[in-house]
């Protein structure tokens, strides 16, 4: 019988914090900008030049420490590490080796066998690098430091998931949490969150663990899946022909939906880390996690529970809604006009989501005021307009943020309340379709439901369908 | 009276009262800088076009009185390893030799603020990395008061820029006895402060954790004023440090009855040169007299000091000068193969040996398995040696101590051996580790005329008590200054 293995997964997950200046100066953290325009004598090493630590920076890292169930270090410090690569402009990155600021934390996550806790071994603070840019035609490469000195906090789990699955549902809950704090967008494809994946196969049963590979460039949940099974499947392959499984450092195409090795471990640079001297140690106190915790905000599992219990509304919709904060937010909103919730959600799973899908868009894009929503939902429930007439008012509440009621007004899409007017177009309706008639009375209660949409159709979809309903059936049963 | 017969404050008072002009004293200082640099070299570079529209548009202030301060007009050098705006800023190193800071120190930012006309930039060991100014890339600085000899270093330039009459003051930069022992060999007074007095942006860092500027001056009461000046709270240096204390002058002229004055036994044991060691100690009989009490006491962990000292900072300086790439300022080789082949070469050529004999010392005590044997040890040494001062300080106001166990050596003397250059350190690097005040002033001179200075050494913010007894001494002396300077005075 065929050896049975297992994966042994556990992710250095990058996240770009999203604080308007950068760690170390005052320079803005503003995505584009031309090459080297974010950038002063501290973010670009020059000589002289002296790193200040923003606060924000650790505040954030703290919330996600927090989040993420960690114990904060109250007294830690800033390292040094030494490499020369000219993205890097000191040729040393200020990170944290000895003390960072976050330590044994966990996550929960949902599997099939019911929750698992993924352990977090440490958070750390540290400045990202620049940009190099190589230009064929000149053969030359250039370097742009907008982003040299951006935060970013490292999570780095402990070595506890086992297949693809579980590790998109940890990154999930991660992405969530720091979404939720508001910490960062967490954004795989444009980089504010990347994920290095530490693999190892081990055979089922075995309490030691196999030589592991890190593979980077992952930029989206796809890659991560992708690459998990590439490298568990060329692990075992090796294993299996009788090969050594090398600890390198593997870099993933997600073209050609391959990884190649970038350098292996005796290859690996000795980063000669040391406490950065230019950088005084950080003591937090009792209060300032205090602080911390009082302003972090309500986090996803919470607020399910809560849509839940005081919304009442399904799991299944308070899930969805709580899936992005952004939606999250607007849902919120829309209810606090006082607007049933339920209603609400329905605008939001439904022509909300459908309308995303159509425009291939992200949920984080929807753009529109909530009051708009909620004086539709109000000029529905006051009888203004038909269900019919508000999808159409929504599209253009969706695309363009218009004022339902202004709209309505302008567009003439009022309902139309008339019972005189309504019972001649009913009575048309009803003596040109003698065949439906027929199979009303013949028991065909369908046919009931075309001599209704004939009616709408025939005033232009203004009608009040509850009153034609009414005004057929007591046409029919004359 | 000659402008160079003048100390910073005597001028300053001069050009407030109108009796001299900024343009007068530049002009005088400019003038001394002609005869005397070719012998002496003090300065790296100088620009006495600019300092002259500098001291007209500073005169222009003074006569509408926008400037008061006291030394508003007067002519400085600064330590090339200080950044000063649009002027080249080359830490005599061949690879900042054409770099120009877009930004200037904080230091030289409140200097210019005070109205200071800045004659140059004074010469200095390579990177700071040395004690006699022979490991500059442009050429020796020799002691003024015999050029055969050196003026110490690595704040030489500074030094004897200021004997020289070259710059009526100047500022230096101490790691490890930077200001003091080049203060002693040229017989000028000089101080490092307390770490995180004087902020260090700008600064190009040798050793970050024990770098500070000082000033260097003719007197004491200069120091005083030069210290106020440059000093204060730096938002943007993070080792800066709120002090309770900023003005220095304060402290002039106070009683000295009854100051404890300590004087490490060890420090006046073998090693020390005989003629050295009885002026340094006429310093403690001099206060004595006025009603001092002195008392010999064992300083522990005297001999851990150097070692510790280089491992900490020739560690920190081989990170501190990686960014020294030829990337993205600087000298870049002419040839090179890629990228790190031009990075290679670029910092081949671009150093000097001193330098790279430190960034390799450095490289080694950080690496993955010395890191404990080496810099972990150094730190824990430099704690055990801050707790021996603080138990010294519990029971003195000061410490008294040579600044080099002997007078400036000759030009070539020294190189040849670094150890027994690393050693005549042995006085002053402690005080860095501990982040110590210390100041040097002149007390004497040799038999073969070379100048002799005294170290006082107080504890953390205690400047109080060291310009207090410096000055108190200085009043039974009067400033010498060597046949060189005096070439222009009359
Ligand atoms: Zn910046």
């Amino acid at each position: 019988m065929a050896k049975q293995y297992e994966t042994v997964i556990g992710l250095e997950v990058h996240v770009e914090l999203a604080t308007k200046t950068k760690i170390f100066c005052g320079c803005s953290t503003a995505f584009g900008g031309d090459p080297n325009t974010h950038t002063c004598p501290v973010c670009t090493g020059m000589p002289g030049s002296l790193p200040v630590l923003n606060k924000k920076v650790v505040e954030y890292a703290m919330a996600v420490g927090l989040a993420t169930n960690c114990t904060i270090t109250q007294d830690c410090k800033f390292d040094r590490k030494n490499y020369f690569y000219p993205d890097n402009p000191q040729n040393y990155q200020i990170s944290q080796l000895y003390l960072p600021i976050c330590r044994d934390g966990h996550v929960t996550i949902e599997t099939a066998n019911g929750p698992k806790d993924i352990r977090i071994h440490e958070i750390h603070m540290e400045e990202d690098a620049g940009k190099l840019v190589h230009d064929d035609f000149t053969d030359s490469s250039y370097v742009d430091y907008n982003r040299s000195g951006v935060p970013l906090i490292e999570i780095v789990s402990e070595p506890d998931m086992r297949s693809a699955e579980e590790v998109i549902a940890y990154l999930d809950a991660l992405r969530m949490a720091v979404q939720y704090l508001g910490a960062s967008d967490c954004k795989l494809q444009e980089g504010s969150m990347r994920a290095d994946v530490n693999l190892s196969v081990r055979e089922v049963g075995s309490s030691e663990f196999g030589t592991r590979t890190e593979t980077k460039n992952l930029n989206s949940f796809k890659a991560i899946a992708r690459c998990i099974a590439n490298e568990t499947e060329r692990q075992i392959d090796l294993i299996e022909a009788g090969e050594k499984v090398v600890q390198e450092t593997r870099r993933w195409d997600d073209n050609k939906e391959y990884s190649y090795a970038m350098r292996s471990k005796e290859d690996a640079q000795d980063y000669r880390y040391f406490p950065d001297p230019d950088l005084v140690p950080i003591h937090i106190s009792d209060e300032w996690i205090e602080q911390i915790k009082q302003d972090q905000p309500e986090l996803r599992p919470e607020k399910k529970k809560r849509y839940m219990e005081e919304y009442c509304l399904p799991e299944y919709d308070a899930n969805i809604l709580t899936g992005v904060k952004h939606l999250a937010d607007l849902f919120e909103s829309v209810v606090d006009f006082g607007k049933k919730p339920k209603e609400v959600s329905n605008w939001l799973m439904g022509d909300t989501m459908r309308l995303v899908k159509e425009k291939e868009m992200e949920l984080e894009e929807i753009d529109f005021d909530a009051k708009h929503l909620a004086s539709l939902i109000d000029l529905i429930e006051a009888g203004t307009i038909n269900r019919t007439a508000a999808r159409e008012v929504f599209e253009h509440i969706f695309e363009e943020n218009i004022d339902p009621v202004a709209y309505v007004e302008e567009h003439g899409l009022k309902q139309d309340n008339n019972e005189e007017g309504l019972r001649s177009i009913v009575s048309e309706v009803v003596k040109n379709n003698p065949k439906s008639v027929e199979d009303y009375h013949a028991g065909k209660t369908k046919a009931l439901g075309f001599l209704v949409g004939q009616t709408m159709k025939a005033s232009k979809g203004k009608a009040n369908p509850a009153l034609v309903n009414k005004l057929i059936m007591e046409l029919l049963t004359k | 009276m000659s402008v160079l017969n003048l100390t910073a404050v005597s001028l300053g008072k001069k050009i407030q009262a109108g009796e001299l002009s900024a343009v007068e004293a530049t002009q005088e200082v400019l003038a001394q800088v002609e005869r005397v640099e070719k012998d002496v070299h003090s300065y790296v570079s100088y620009d006495g076009e600019a300092a002259l529209k500098r001291a007209k548009e500073v005169q222009q202030l003074i006569d509408e009185k926008k400037l008061t301060h006291p030394l508003a007009g007067v002519p400085v050098a600064i330590k090339d390893n200080m950044c000063t705006k649009g002027v080249t800023t080359t830490c005599s190193s061949k690879i900042l030799s054409n770099f120009v800071p877009p930004y200037s120190s904080t230091a030289v930012e409140k200097l210019e603020a005070a109205g200071a006309i800045m004659i140059g930039k004074t010469n200095m060991d390579e990177f700071a990395m040395g004690s006699t100014t022979e490991t500059s890339a442009y050429g020796i600085t020799r002691n003024p008061w015999n050029l055969d000899h050196v003026p110490g270093g690595s704040s030489g330039g500074s030094c004897a820029a200021v004997a020289a009459n070259e710059a009526i003051y100047a500022l230096g930069s101490d790691t490890g006895g930077s200001i003091r022992q080049p203060s002693s060999f040229c017989g000028v007074t000089g101080i490092k402060p307390t770490y995180g007095t004087v902020s260090r942006f700008g600064l190009i860092a040798y050793g970050s954790s024990l770098d500070q500027i000082g000033p260097v001056a003719k007197d004491v009461r200069d120091c005083a004023t030069i210290l106020s000046t440059i000093s204060g709270y730096d938002s943007k240096d993070s080792t800066s440090i709120k002090r309770e204390d900023y003005d220095f002058n304060q402290y002039l002229g106070q009683d000295i009855k009854g100051l404890r004055i300590g004087v490490p036994k060890g420090y006046f044991k073998e090693g020390l040169d005989k003629e050295v060691a009885d002026h340094v100690l006429s310093l403690a009989k001099t206060l004595e007299a006025q009603g001092a009490v002195v008392e010999e006491f064992d300083l522990s962990l005297v001999e851990y000091a150097i070692p510790a000292y280089y491992v900490i900072a020739d560690a920190e300086a081989s990170s501190n000068l990686e960014r020294f790439d030829g990337v993205k300022y600087g000298y870049r080789a002419k040839e090179y193969n890629g990228l790190h082949d031009m990075i290679k070469k670029s910092r081949s050529q671009g150093f000097g040996p001193e330098v790279k004999r430190r960034i390799m010392l450095g490289s080694f005590v950080l690496s993955s398995g010395y890191y404990d044997a080496y810099y972990l040890k150094a730190l824990r040494t430099k704690a055990l040696i801050v707790k021996a001062f603080d138990e010294a300080f519990a029971k003195y106001d000061v410490i008294l101590a040579p600044a080099a166990p002997t007078t400036a050596p000759k030009i070539g003397s020294s190189l040849a051996d670094p150890i027994k250059m690393y050693l005549g350190d042995i006085y002053t690097i402690s005080v860095n580790l501990a982040g110590l005040p210390g100041i040097t002033v002149p007390v004497g001179k040799d038999k073969n005329g070379l100048p002799i200075g005294a170290q006082l050494i107080g504890n953390r913010f205690r400047e109080d008590v060291l310009f207090k007894a410096a000055y108190a001494y200085e009043q039974t002396k009067t400033y010498e200054m060597c046949d060189l300077a005096q070439k222009g005075v009359n």
